[in-house]
């Protein structure tokens, strides 16, 4: 009897809220930016925003289907969802469906879903479980390999399915293996290696490699008499340049088209409207036309009308911005962030590793979404296709982030239970 | 002891309020720092559509209608929005082939895939209603209407004038490419009270050209302003029967209220359907029209320039009397040594002369008016009296352009000295030189408008109202103070009852040239002439005004290349007379025979 209290009562209701909080605000989003005056109803099953709604009910189901089972469940069986999530994109190389360029989709007569929105909770039960067991250092190499190739295996066979957006989103695990001890040297090497990259793009490089040789000849010429200095700086320096160059060539060689127009794009070096650089310049009006309070509720053109692509899914922040102006924007952005901090600290009060983890997997994942997804929206990243947790229209996407995020409440509504 | 790590939560949140924080300050730049995305985002959704207004109706001076609007309708199309249709369908709705599909919607997709264009100009109303039943079959189409000039009874074309797509020669800001604007006629001289004002409304439009509504609720919009009517002087039914008595002659009947001005009818012919002009049928039966050997497109009435002839004597006449060298009673035997005449006894007065219209007689007058005494030579003497004579003869609305309300009015020409030092060279020419113009030929040219208005003021017996077609514009019912104005000549009222009882006697009796005028009920005065014609045959001409006392009418009849005066030209003048004041016709013999007259043959 006491155990049962204590479910409902260790449920952390701020994480839930906020949850249904942005459910809802999403699905009232999508109604805008989709709405159709034929379907004026927002429960019209015909319309998105009406297939919404049942996404948002069956998600609710799922929650509670979580919440009544077995908290040790995700924990026991992790390794055994991860491999069946890796099995399902496996089948969906073979088996799927094309769209947009990507082949995500499994379908199962008229209904489909997207195995690589799973892979991301699935992987995630599997690294905690990995770093959670008793005999783990991740100092260790055998360690750091095992890590990696937990999340490497399925970023590799969603690269495969030509979804680039869902494969960079494994990169926010990086954040995970540094919370448990990795060193903090990758987060700088990762800034570094990110600057020197838009650095490569923007200039030549060969005179961003004039540059880095200088700088360490300076450096050498300071520290001449430390011979293990010297060495340092001059495989750094080895390092450096073959970055830029590696860089260089992956950027003119491997890229596709279309991506390497987006990166130009961005940074400015192509101007193309009416091309690549349209959905992110209608999408920058469209937001920027927002203004302090926005145009109101049902009111923006830009959304409404079309000139933002993609307006239901990737691009749903558009009709925040150009509805809801500054004001509401800045709200759903403080929501956002403020989930991901909460996920945090309620992560570090787990007693159970994998609970922790989990939670800062939980966080990761969401954080790279909105990164990314807003990012983009407001011309800060490249265009790439991944949905803004909870707001964007799609049943794959919605469901996954809610196994995700109740999966992580779940435990945490146990930890007391745990010893 | 293993190592706690929970320090670096302190990292990981820093990154997440760092990434925050830039989207808060990035979103500070676009929605309030910077205002230049509010401006493309209506340039984006707002599209400024010109409301048309519809152009004024034309009445005429029974308030019956001339001219009124009629909607057509233009099949638009968006080729990106075009799926698959029944082509043979479509063909059979507009009435086109399966090749002008293809090549339409090359067109279309070539000017643009996203924005409309016409894919079918003016289809009839018939078909519009069969079209839009089946409309929704054909995704991308859709009609746009627009109205037409439409004219019930298919008069006046000339007077009415045509409207067109303006062109480059415009530079009036009103008006953007495409839109239409009078050419010629009312259209063209009344259009700032036609067009009426033009209105503008934004939409909202979708990334399609798509259209979602008012911006607003309209609050930026402003309404078009329908173009004003007009109140034409013109009398329909007799305008239809002068252009019936008209058929298969090359000429101009013009006929004038003598106590305002208002022009009751005007025809010239040969004339065209005025729905001809109009439409997408438009372009080519101009060109027809264009090339058509009688020019049909040429308004004679107002631009062609005629000697008058004879019909000249009776102000030679009224200068003569008012220079005081000739009197009522003046004779001059029939001389045809000094020009040619027909046989007829000896004019014993001034009213004889007129009513045989004898020329050696007025020869004679015309020598006295430029033959004064006034010098020693006779070339300066010629010299002042040609000037003295034209003073004269201008202040009877000839020479000059008429402030007639159509624009490109002839001037005509009555000519004065500093002409013929033009041609001959200073004292080069004395009246020897000049003296075809006592009898209305040589230099001198005048319109048929002119002619009419020489009638009206022989009516009013001295002065005249400028010829007008419009007497009231617009729903306010103004009118041009211009044409308020009386016009007097510079000859005396007093001689004018002289010439009108001589034009008495010309239509009414025995030796009269114009007998064929005569109506039984109403008394016609009026003028014969037969001018001559180094062409052809002589053109025939009749001025005339009715009833003697109190006119109502005054009417020009001028008919190419026809012969005697007398013989078309008077009765076709007293058959629109009669049917003016009386509304019927007795004469049905006469009728008939100058409504079959084809006179055009001898072209
Ligand atoms: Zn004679």
């Amino acid at each position: 009897m006491r155990e049962q209290k204590n479910i409902l009562g260790n449920i952390d209701w701020v994480m839930v809220g906020i949850y249904l909080l942005l459910v809802l605000l999403g699905w009232f989003n999508i109604y805008s930016a989709i709405f159709n005056e034929n379907h004026k109803s927002i429960f019209d099953i015909t319309q998105n925003y009406g297939k919404q709604l049942m996404w948002i009910l069956t998600s609710v189901l799922l929650a509670l289907f979580i919440m009544a089972i077995d908290s040790k469940f995700f924990s026991q069986f992790a390794f055994g969802i991860y491999g069946f999530f890796l099995l399902l994109l496996m089948v969906v190389l073979l088996a799927g469906q094309t769209t947009n360029g990507a082949k995500s989709w499994l379908g199962f007569g008229g209904f489909g879903i997207q195995p690589s929105e799973f892979a991301k909770f699935a992987t995630n039960l599997a690294l905690a479980k990995y770093l959670s067991s008793s005999d783990i250092n991740i100092k260790d190499l055998k360690t750091k390999i095992y890590a990696t190739l937990i999340l490497l295996i399925p970023t590799a066979l969603i690269l495969l399915q030509n979804d680039t957006g869902s494969a960079i989103v494994y990169a926010a695990f990086i954040l995970v293996l540094y919370r448990e001890g990795l060193s903090g040297n990758i987060l700088v090497f990762g800034l570094i290696a990110a600057i020197l990259f838009i650095l490569v793009l923007l200039i030549n490089k060969f005179i961003i490699s004039g540059i880095i040789l200088a700088v360490a000849l300076i450096f050498i010429y300071f520290i001449r008499k430390n011979r293990r200095g010297i060495i340092t700086v001059v495989i750094f320096l080895v390092l450096t340049i073959g970055f830029v160059f590696t860089v260089d060539y992956l950027f003119q060689h491997v890229l596709q088209d279309h991506q390497r127009q987006r990166i130009n794009v961005l940074l400015g070096k192509e101007i193309d409207l009416k091309g690549a650089g349209y959905n992110v310049n209608q999408s920058k009006i469209a937001i920027g036309s927002g203004g302090f309070w926005g145009k109101g509720y049902l009111n923006g053109t830009q959304t409404k009308f079309n000139f933002v692509p993609e307006q239901s899914t990737d691009f749903i922040f558009c009709t925040i911005g150009e509805e809801w102006g500054f004001l509401g924007s800045f709200i759903i952005v403080g929501l956002l962030i403020g989930l991901l901090i909460r996920i945090i600290f309620i992560a570090e009060r787990q007693r159970s590793p994998f609970s922790r983890i989990y939670g800062y997997g939980v966080a990761s994942i969401l954080f790279m979404h909105i990164m990314v997804n807003i990012g983009m929206a407001l011309g800060l990243l490249p265009v790439i296709g991944i949905p803004l947790p909870f707001f964007s229209y799609g049943g794959s996407s919605l469901w996954s982030f809610t196994i995700l995020l109740f999966i992580f409440i779940k435990q945490d509504s146990y930890r007391l239970n745990l010893l | 002891m293993k190592k706690t790590y929970n320090n670096r939560k302190y990292v990981v949140i820093t990154i997440f309020l760092v990434v925050g924080f830039l989207f808060i300050a990035r979103l500070f730049f676009l929605q309030i720092f910077d205002n230049s995305y509010i401006l493309s985002a209506n340039k984006n959704a707002l599209r400024f559509v010109t409301n048309y207004p519809a152009r004024g109706l034309i009445y005429d001076r029974n308030n019956k209608l001339l001219v009124y609007n009629e909607a057509v309708y233009d099949l638009m199309v968006v080729p990106k929005h075009v799926k698959e249709f029944d082509t043979a369908e479509l063909c059979n709705l507009v009435g086109i082939t399966k090749e002008d599909v293809i090549q339409k919607l090359q067109k279309a997709r070539e000017y643009s895939p996203y924005a409309a264009s016409i894919f079918e100009k003016q289809i009839s109303k018939t078909n519009y209603g069969y079209l839009q039943e089946k409309l929704y079959k054909y995704s991308g189409f859709y009609v746009q209407s627009r109205t037409l000039r439409k004219y019930p009874l298919s008069v006046a074309a000339h007077t009415l004038g045509y409207i067109g797509e303006i062109g480059t020669e415009v530079t009036d800001s009103y008006y953007k490419s495409g839109d239409y604007i009078g050419m010629s006629g009312l259209e063209k001289y009344y259009e700032p009270v036609l067009r009426g004002q033009k209105g503008s409304k934004i939409v909202m439009v979708d990334a399609f050209n798509r259209e979602k509504g008012s911006f607003h609720n309209g609050i930026y919009d402003t309404v078009a302003i329908a173009g004003e009517p007009l109140y034409s002087t013109l009398d329909v039914d007799i305008q239809a029967y002068a252009e019936q008595l008209m058929k298969d002659k090359v000429g101009s009947i013009v006929a004038i209220e003598p106590a305002t001005g208002e022009i009751l009818t005007m025809v010239s012919s040969p004339t065209y359907d005025p729905n001809l002009l109009v439409g997408r049928v438009r372009g080519q039966n101009y060109n027809k029209l264009l090339v058509d050997p009688t020019k049909p497109l040429f308004d004679r009435a107002l631009m062609a320039v005629y000697p008058p002839g004879s019909i000249f004597k009776i102000i030679q006449s009224l200068v003569g009397l008012e220079e005081g060298v000739i009197k009522e009673s003046t004779a001059f035997p029939c001389d045809k040594s000094l020009l040619g005449c027909h046989n007829h006894p000896n004019a014993t007065s001034l009213k004889s002369a007129i009513k045989m219209s004898c020329n050696p007689y007025f020869y004679q007058v015309f020598r006295k008016e430029i033959q004064h005494g006034l010098a020693s030579d006779r070339f300066t003497d010629s010299e002042l009296g040609l000037n003295l004579w034209s003073d004269k003869v201008l202040s009877f609305g000839l020479g000059q352009r008429l402030g007639v309300d159509i624009p490109n009015v002839k001037k005509g020409r009555i000519p004065d000295a500093n002409y013929y030092d033009k041609i001959y060279g200073h004292h080069a020419w004395a009246f020897s030189t000049i003296y075809s113009l006592s009898i209305g030929q040589g230099e001198m040219g005048i319109i048929p408008l002119q002619m009419a208005n020489i009638a009206a003021i022989f009516a009013n017996r001295g002065y005249y109202y400028t010829p007008h077609f419009v007497k009231a514009i617009g729903k306010n019912k103004s009118i041009n103070p211009l044409y308020l104005k009386k016009n007097l000549t510079k000859v005396s009222d007093k001689y004018f009852q002289v010439v009108a009882d001589a034009m008495y006697e010309v239509v009414n009796e025995p030796g009269g040239t114009a007998s064929q005028a005569r109506i039984d009920s109403i008394i016609v005065c009026g003028k014969t002439g037969t001018a001559q014609n180094p062409h052809g045959e002589d053109h025939s001409i009749f001025i005339a005004f009715a009833p003697m006392h109190n006119p109502k009418i005054a009417v020009a009849v001028y008919i190419e290349n026809a012969g005697f005066g007398g013989v078309w030209a008077a009765p076709i003048a007293s058959l629109i007379i009669e049917k003016y004041l009386t509304k019927k016709i007795k004469r049905k013999d006469l009728e008939e025979r100058m409504i079959n007259a084809k006179l055009m043959s001898k072209h």
